[in-house]
Formats: C-alpha cells, sequence, structure tokens
C-alpha cells in the first residue's frame, strides 16, 4: 500500500502546486494554534451567537456548519472544480452556508459550547462533524436533535460497515461527514528502514523522534493493537495496560509529544520520525514530502468518523437535514473526496468520481478513485478498527488516566 | 504604573476638598468591571471548587475541601514545575531587559521611540505565532542546534526543542516586553542630575549605579519582575509546544481537567491554588522590597 501511495502522489496535482506552500503553512500553524486550545478559553468569554428560539420549524434559506479546517473542497485553484460544493449547493436549493472552520481539536470545541448547551443555550450552529467518541458524549448529554430521515433519503447510501456504531445504533441522531485511519507515518529517509508494525513505533533507535496523537481513542486503540487487544472490546484494564506501557515510553523519554494535527509539521521538517497520524493528513502532506508512508501495520489500523449532528435546538434544523441529503448524493460526496483524502461514508462515489475522472480527462482525479486509503475494499476494512464506545463512568477514568499520560 | 496611582491618591486628596462624591463615581467604571468580571466569576470558582460528584451525574455542592488536597498531591511535580520555569525565565528576563530598559533611557536619545516601537514590535504578531516560529528556530536540524553542537553546547544526539531548556526560553521570550516597560518607564524618570551628584560626591560609576540608579528603578523592577512571573506561572502555550510531557506544567493540568477529563472541581481548585501560591511568593517580595507607591 506504502508503494501505492508514493506513486500516486509523485504526481501531486498541478492546480494545488502553486498553493501549497502557503496552504501547508497556514494549516499547521493555525493547526497548531488551536491545538493548544487558546480558543475556548477566549472564545468562552464572547460568543457572538444569538439565543434564539430554536428547534424544528421551517425550511429557512440558511444555516451555520462548523466543521475542521481543509475538510470541503474550496473550488478554484486549489481543488479540481471552479465551483465549491457549496456554491453548488447554494445554486442547487437556495440555501447558503455560513461555513465555520472553527473545529480544531474535540476537546476545544467542547469547551467552547458546553456552557450555552449545558443552559439550555441555542449555540447558533445548526450542524457540527464531531468524533464518535465525542458526539458520543453529545447524545448522552442530549445536546442533538433527532434527525428528520425523511429530508435527508440519501443517507440510505451510508457504507454498511457505519450504519449502526454502538453510540448511535440506528444513525438517528448522526450521519459520518468523513471516515479515516490513524496509523503510522514515517519518512525511510529519517527512519532508515521500512516499518512493519504499530510496535516499530518504540524502537529505542528512533528515541525522542516519536509523537502520538492527543486523541486518546486512536493512540490507545494503536497500542493496543500492537499489543495483541482489540480496541472494539477492551476493557478498562486492556486501556490501562495500553496507557502503562506509553507511560513507560513517555517517562525515558522515546515519545517527544502528543499533538494534534500539528504532527505534521514536524515530520516535514525531521524533527518527528514516526508519527501517529491521521490519513487524509498524510495524503495531503505527502504533496510535500512525497516519500512520506502511510503504514498499513501487520496488527491493523484505527478507523473513526466524523459525524454530523444537530446540536440541540438549531434554529434552521431543516436546512442542516437538506445539506445532509445533499452530501450524501454520490456525486457530491466525489466532489467533496477529491479534495478532502479521507475515506468516503457515500456509496457510489468511488464510482461517481472515477466518471468524473474520465469526463474531465484528468488522470489524478481518476487515480484518486482507486486510491485504497480514500476508497478501502471490504479486504482493507477488516483491517480496521472501532474503537468500543465506552460508558460514561469508564470514559472519565480513561480519560482522566490518558490525561496524566501526556502529562496534563 | 507608578504614575497612574500617584496622580489617582492625588486628584482623590484634591477632590475630597471640593466634593467626596466624585472620586466614587470615577471609580464606579472599574469597580462594576472588577465585580462583574473578576469577583463574580471568582466566587463562582470557588464554589466550584467545593464541589463533589462526577460529570455524568451532576456535580454538588459539598464543602468538598479534600479537591484541593488530591489536586496538589496528584500534581505536585507540576506545580513546583511552573514555579521553577516561571521563577527562571523572570530571572532571565530581568537580565536581559535591565540592561536593554538602560541602554533605551540614557542613550537611546533620539531613537528612544524607534527602540521602543522595536520592543513592542513582537506584539504585533500573535502570542501562539511567536511561540510557532520557536519551534522553528529551535529545530532539531535548524542552524540554532547545529551551531550549539559545533561549539559543544548541545551533545552530539542532544536537541533543545521538546526539552524545559527551549520551554523556560519560550516562556522569556514570550514576556520580555512586560519586563522592559515598567523598567523603562522608572529608568526614564530619574533626574540625571541626581546621578550627576553622585559623581559629584565621588562615587564611582558602580557605587552611583548601586546607590541611586537601582535604589530608583525598583518600582520598575517589581512592576516588571510581577507582570511576568505572574502569567509565567500560568502559561501553558509554551510548555504545549515546545516540551513534552515531563515538561508539562500546571496550566496544562488545569486545562486538561475542564475540557478533556471535566473534573471541574478539581480544575477550579487547582486554579485556586495556583492563585494562592502566587499570592503567598509575591506579598512577601513586596513588602521586603517596600515600593509603597506601587501597592498604595
Amino acid at each position: 500500500m506504502g508503494d501505492e501511495r508514493t506513486k500516486l502522489t509523485g504526481m501531486p496535482r498541478l492546480s494545488q502546486m502553486e498553493g501549497v506552500d502557503r496552504r501547508q503553512f497556514l494549516k499547521y500553524m493555525g493547526i497548531a494554534a488551536a491545538a493548544v486550545g487558546a480558543g475556548p478559553l477566549l472564545a468562552a468569554c464572547g460568543d457572538d451567537s444569538t439565543a434564539t428560539t430554536g428547534g424544528g420549524g421551517g425550511l429557512t434559506t440558511e444555516f451555520t456548519f462548523a466543521n475542521w479546517p481543509y475538510y470541503i473542497d474550496p473550488g478554484g485553484v486549489d481543488s479540481f472544480f471552479e465551483t465549491s460544493t457549496l456554491d453548488d449547493f447554494k445554486a442547487a436549493t437556495g440555501i447558503s452556508v455560513n461555513y465555520i472552520e472553527e473545529i480544531n481539536d474535540n476537546v476545544e470545541w467542547f469547551g467552547k459550547v458546553q456552557g450555552q448547551l449545558a443552559a439550555g443555550q441555542v449555540i447558533g450552529r445548526d450542524l457540527a462533524a464531531l468524533t464518535d467518541w465525542m458526539a458520543d458524549r453529545f447524545i448522552r448529554l442530549g445536546w442533538v436533535e433527532k434527525i428528520d430521515k425523511s429530508l435527508v433519503p440519501n443517507s440510505a447510501n451510508l457504507v454498511d460497515a457505519l450504519k449502526s456504531p454502538s453510540f448511535d445504533p440506528t444513525r438517528d441522531y448522526t450521519l459520518p461527514w468523513q471516515s479515516g485511519l490513524t496509523s503510522i507515518a514515517y519518512d525511510p529517509n529519517n527512519t532508515g528502514r521500512e516499518l512493519t508494525s504499530i510496535n516499530d513505533i518504540f524502537d529505542p533507535a528512533f528515541s525522542g523522534r516519536v509523537t502520538m496523537l492527543s486523541e486518546a481513542n486512536d493512540t490507545i486503540g494503536l497500542v493496543m493493537l500492537g499489543m495483541g487487544l482489540d480496541p472494539a472490546s477492551a476493557t478498562l484494564a486492556d486501556s490501562q495496560a495500553a496507557n502503562d506501557k506509553i507511560r513507560q515510553y513517555v517517562a525515558n523519554g522515546q515519545i517527544r509529544r502528543f499533538t494534534g494535527n500539528d504532527y505534521g509539521e514536524d515530520l516535514l521538517n525531521g524533527n518527528v520520525w514516526v508519527a501517529f497520524a491521521w490519513s487524509g493528513d498524510v495524503i495531503q502532506l505527502q504533496a510535500d514530502n512525497p516519500d512520506l508512508r502511510f503504514l498499513v501495520p501487520s496488527e491493523g489500523l484505527m478507523l473513526w468518523s466524523d459525524n454530523m449532528l444537530i446540536p440541540k435546538g438549531a434554529a434552521n434544523k431543516a436546512a442542516a437535514e437538506t445539506f445532509m441529503n445533499y452530501v450524501y448524493d454520490p456525486q457530491h460526496a466525489a466532489k467533496i473526496e477529491s479534495y478532502v483524502n479521507y475515506i468516503c461514508p457515500v456509496k457510489g462515489a468511488q464510482e461517481a468520481m472515477r466518471q468524473m475522472g474520465e469526463d474531465l480527462g484528468d488522470e489524478d482525479l481518476a487515480a484518486l478513485a482507486e486510491d485504497p486509503l480514500i476508497f478501502p475494499t471490504e479486504a482493507d476494512l477488516a483491517q480496521t478498527h472501532i474503537f468500543r464506545a465506552l460508558p460514561p463512568d469508564e470514559r472519565e477514568q480513561f480519560d482522566a488516566m490518558f490525561s496524566e499520560t501526556i502529562g496534563a | 504604573m507608578t504614575d497612574g496611582t500617584a496622580t489617582r491618591s492625588a486628584a482623590a486628596a484634591s477632590a475630597e476638598r471640593r466634593r467626596r462624591r466624585v472620586p466614587y463615581l470615577l471609580l464606579l467604571p472599574g469597580g462594576l468591571w472588577l465585580a462583574f468580571f473578576y469577583i463574580l466569576p471568582m466566587l463562582q470558582l470557588a464554589g466550584t471548587s467545593l464541589k463533589s460528584g462526577s460529570f455524568a451525574g451532576g456535580y454538588r455542592f459539598s464543602w468538598e475541601f479534600s479537591n484541593y488536597g488530591a489536586g496538589f498531591s496528584d500534581f505536585s511535580a507540576q506545580f513546583l514545575r511552573s514555579i521553577a520555569y516561571a521563577g527562571l525565565a523572570t530571572l532571565i528576563t530581568f537580565v536581559i531587559a535591565y540592561p536593554l530598559a538602560y541602554f533605551i533611557a540614557f542613550r537611546g536619545g533620539r531613537y528612544k521611540n524607534l527602540l521602543l516601537v522595536l520592543v513592542i514590535m513582537p506584539f504585533l504578531f500573535p502570542f501562539l505565532l511567536r511561540t510557532l516560529a520557536w519551534k522553528i528556530i529551535l529545530a532539531d536540524d535548524g542552524f540554532v542546534v547545529d551551531t550549539l553542537k559545533a561549539i559543544g553546547l548541545v551533545s552530539h544526539n542532544g536537541r533543545l526543542l521538546a526539552t524545559g531548556t527551549a520551554v523556560v526560553a519560550g516562556i522569556a521570550y514570550n514576556f520580555l516586553p512586560f519586563m522592559t516597560l515598567p523598567l523603562y518607564v522608572s529608568l526614564e524618570k530619574i533626574e540625571p542630575a541626581m546621578v550627576e551628584a553622585a559623581h559629584d560626591l565621588y562615587a564611582n560609576p558602580r557605587t552611583a549605579f548601586r546607590k541611586v540608579t537601582f535604589p530608583l528603578s525598583m518600582p520598575g523592577v517589581v512592576a516588571g519582575t510581577l507582570l511576568t512571573l505572574i502569567p509565567a506561572a500560568g502559561d501553558y502555550v509554551n510548555a504545549q509546544l515546545l516540551g513534552t510531557p515531563q515538561q508539562s506544567m500546571i496550566g496544562n493540568v488545569i486545562q486538561s481537567r475542564f475540557l478533556l477529563v471535566l473534573d471541574y472541581p478539581v480544575a477550579a481548585a487547582l486554579s485556586f491554588t495556583l492563585m494562592l501560591a502566587i499570592l503567598a511568593m509575591i506579598i512577601p517580595y513586596i513588602r521586603f522590597t517596600g515600593t509603597e507607591d506601587l501597592v498604595a
């Protein structure tokens, strides 16, 4: 798989090349800045959202979508298409999207909105994309609106593997925006060898040149896989064992930092040789360093999703649902995917992208449609593991022990 | 700073003779501000720090003083580290800022304003970007590390980034203007005639500095060290970006307790403990240095 990746990104899209340096720079600066979580502390002081009486109502002509940075196609020079999906959506439905790239970190965004949601206020966001465990937290807290499925018939296109996660078994509240894989990213020029196993991250030769992710599920899950444990059915004792192992390597200096997306910058400038990383990020980083590999370890990889959900009391619920339906059309999903490069949760998007590639005569786009990291096969998905949804008590203990490991 | 309080008390004294109400009216906006944005949140924080329970089951007020003990015993390492790093960084900024402020005040001449603008210049860039820039400067394969390796200050396979040195350096850099400006203000106010008088009385330059210039600059020294030490002790950005988990400070713990673990009572207790620890440090300091016009 690693070799295929190199081939693919050895020919980065011309249209992307011009903007890439500035874009990457801003991206990692922005992400690292947000990663330290100064956002919530400042933002919490004065939120601009107005408390309106929400919850249902008719179809409005605009809605607000809180999403992660670089998670939708912007149109123009940085993408394959002239117009963005948001423009297309407005042209098709007359609904304009107030699209805010404000989620850099689940915990940080939670910190920003939790005060208002806990007080029963409306946060002025009609749609937000949150990772599985945080979506789970929102559902448990009753901070989400139930999706009106009659407005989202295209949700039938959701891939089977994601149809019934344990935190939302019938997808009443959430619909995946993107999925992704977590594994190891490395540059063989730095490591001096190819890696094959998750446990290669503990090789003493890489001491101090290793980062892991501050997302507990990803990091504990991967280490568990390396220990032969299955995160899908892990007990708290299993998590504890993985956490103890990580602790030991923090203490001996093997692990340099725990990061959000900001591992990218460290990988590119050679400070870090081996990093726990997210698939879509690595595909984008390969535009800057084609030698970078995304390892498919013998033990398997972690699979996660960021899920669209409608925060409680949203004033423009129907508009948000119309948008969900729109992006679950394979054509539209393929267009978003051509830029985002994570795993597309929509059936038929691969065929749609293939077709687009042919129609446009764009080889790069056609190649993207065959990328196993974007459209994994059943066999690929069989190697992936989803972290079990933890009940609240266990979650608290889990988060507490991991946060002590990462030094806080 | 001293300027403001001095004029305020002078103005209050003269106003009292004319009308008693005016100063209180003038105090009103500041007082309300303090009440709403400082005292109320602080009371709320104090309340939270005495709650027990869990996030899932809800937190209830129960005079749970054990939050303080638990917080301190679990995170005493981070507490001590915060105070050590902040103290060290304050010392470094002082050593750098005093000569700098002295030069601008006494040798700046017509370039004074330009030099001051240069001191403030880094503020034009966001705090986080400035810290991130240090990641580039101190990169493992960057020229700074290479140079230090060449002259043997960093061991062959050593590094600067992700070490305590980087964290302290980052804090010292970020707070340098807070030290420089108060020092400049108090140095600039010193009458050159005072120093000349010392020389006339056969003081050599060193004695003149020790007996005249430095004592007169004490308000700036105290203000500068406080303005640096207090925020530095609560800083978590430098530790997060330039350190490793082994360099994490109490600010990192508080942030993670509030936002990840959702353990609000212990997070609040830690915030209070930090506040008290800082107060315990600075009150004797202010008393010892005796700059009445600063605390008046």
